[in-house]
């Protein structure tokens, strides 16, 4: 009888302010879906992050007789020099392990890598990339001390900092999610208006209804139920598209950005299903809530 | 039943108090007749009884309960021992006779068996017989109050709350409106009833309580409606 009743109640709510479930509807689906995006964007951004600063490290490339630089003066350092190198690099508190790596080494490792790309495998050579010194650091953001000693050191080209590189990278990445968690943001506001509204409308359609069930000493969750639920449903409703939205967004964004450049191991799809069950929720809490905040201003006790 | 004590109401952003120093005692069963020109505060009345409002001063017990130490939780109960009449009826004009009366017990959660027993029960107490599924406006206006009364019955309510019931239905039904209210008083239930209908407040020799400018100026057993509004 009273789930009967309240199912009614609701769907009679609904269907008087079609046009206004709608808007709500499609306004929490882009909601969620902007906000589980962002929130997608974070994980993948983190997971990277995670899996780079094991493997970041800094490079440290010796003069040989094609660099550019001029303190280098187109020499190779000789083996005593590349071994004091290699010494001071060991000797600071902040570095992990220095491997060596040869030109033979380094000429391999580029053909492996750009195999996909003729082109540029072809025109390749050996002694292009010098030989160099591949330093793992204790802690990853610590490269500030190594690149100042290592830099303008005679005998070394150039010291590359991969973490440098990849940090712009994410912050492309990390502006992307803060650019989708805003807007989310603005259409959580939007909902909220929206929920606020088509509560208010059908709290006044059903005004004579309540009033009754007032007077006849219905208990207030009673009153209050049906309209809380009817927010609750709307927001279940949008959940479900943002649910279809994000599982786009994880195909077509996260899927090419992973593919195309060669990034750590992509989200799985559980990652994903988390994502979308906490934005369902969220989005139908959120609108219950709406409501029930809403309710008490047009619905006297 | 019902106890106002030196009970003062004044509304906010008014100046004149709607009532001032009430002091009236209706016992279980009485019949009360509350009569006074619009605006005496006979409304105020009874929507301080229903708590609606709050009195400004004063207290005031229902059914053994100081309304005042009444959480807003438990008011829904307290308005379960009361039935409410108006002069508009307020009928769900979507619904017939008989889902009027049974919404007032679907919304309290009263079992499916119980209402199917009690509906038609209360529907011939106030004499619609087999006009159970008329709709509200296939009806008169005093069918229709008597469908309100039968909603106001139906949870068998300690107290009965008329605000004008005859105010919008002409001479010859009010009096049949009043037997029916009569005859729910006869079952143990305390009415109060406000109204303008001299007519029927002498036809029927109640007590009469008479407020004017919000206070009690008059309070008689078997009273009449009174010579200043054209009474006996």
């Amino acid at each position: 009888m009273r789930a009967q009743f309240v199912l009614q109640e609701i769907w009679i709510g609904l269907r008087r302010n079609l046009t206004m479930t709608i808007a709500l509807v499609v306004t929490v689906a882009i909601a969620m879906a902007l906000f589980g995006t962002g929130v997608l964007l974070k994980m993948q951004v983190d997971k990277s992050n995670n899996y780079w600063s094991d493997k970041v490290e800094v490079s440290v490339y010796l003069c040989n007789k094609l660099s550019a630089n001029p303190a280098c003066h187109k020499t190779e350092p000789t083996t005593d020099e590349k071994n004091q190198i290699k010494s001071q690099l060991q000797s600071m508190p902040q570095v992990a392990k220095v491997t060596p790596e040869t030109q033979q080494e380094a000429y391999q490792r580029a053909k492996e890598r750009f195999a996909n790309t003729p082109g540029f495998s072809d025109t390749i050579q050996l002694g292009d990339i010098p030989d160099s010194f591949r330093v793992k650091l204790k802690d990853p953001k610590q490269y500030a001390a190594v690149v100042a000693q290592m830099t303008n050191r005679p005998g070394v080209d150039q010291v590359i900092n991969e973490r440098a590189i990849l940090e712009k990278f994410f912050k492309i990445l990390g502006g992307l999610q803060w650019a989708a968690l805003i807007i989310a943001a603005i259409q959580v506001i939007a909902a909220v208006l929206l929920v606020a509204n088509t509560i208010r409308l059908s709290a006044f359609n059903r005004r004579r209804e309540t009033g009754i069930m007032r007077l006849v000493g219905a208990s207030n969750l009673y009153i209050q139920l049906p309209f809380v639920l009817e927010g609750a449903i709307a927001g279940l409703i949008g959940g479900v598209f943002a649910a279809i939205l994000l599982g786009f967004s994880k195909v077509f964004l996260l899927g090419r950005l992973t593919k195309n450049l060669q990034f750590a191991t992509p989200l799985d799809w559980f990652a994903v299903a988390e994502v979308i069950v906490f934005a369902v929720c969220f989005g139908v809490v959120l609108c219950a809530l709406a409501s029930f905040l809403t309710l008490r201003r047009y619905l006297k006790i | 039943m019902i106890h106002f004590d030196n009970v003062t109401k004044v509304y906010s952003h008014q100046s004149r108090p709607a009532l001032q120093g009430v002091n009236v005692a209706v016992e279980k069963g009485e019949f009360v007749f509350l009569v006074g020109p619009s605006g005496s505060g006979k409304s105020t009345f009874l929507r301080l009884i229903l708590k609606e409002e709050r009195p400004t001063q004063g207290g005031i017990h229902v059914a053994g309960k100081e309304l005042s130490k009444l959480t807003n939780w438990k008011v829904p109960h307290l308005r379960r021992r009361i039935g409410c009449v108006f002069q508009d009826f307020r009928l769900l004009p979507n619904k017939n006779v008989y889902e009027n009366v049974a919404f007032a017990l679907e919304v309290i959660g009263k079992p499916r068996r119980f209402i199917r027993k009690v509906v038609p029960e209360v529907i011939d107490l106030v004499g619609l017989e087999g006009k159970a599924h008329r709709m509200p406006d296939e009806l008169s206006g005093g069918e229709q109050q008597r469908v309100a009364i039968a909603r106001a019955f139906v949870n068998r309510p300690m107290i009965l709350l008329a605000d004008e019931p005859t105010g919008n239905i002409d001479p010859a039904t009010s009096i049949g409106i009043m037997k029916v209210l009569d005859r729910i008083n006869r079952t143990g239930t305390t009415v109060v009833m406000a109204t303008h209908d001299a007519a029927i407040v002498d036809a029927f020799r109640k007590r009469v309580v008479e407020l004017e400018d919000g206070r009690v100026v008059r309070d008689q057993s078997r009273g009449v409606y009174g010579q200043a509004y054209g009474g006996v």
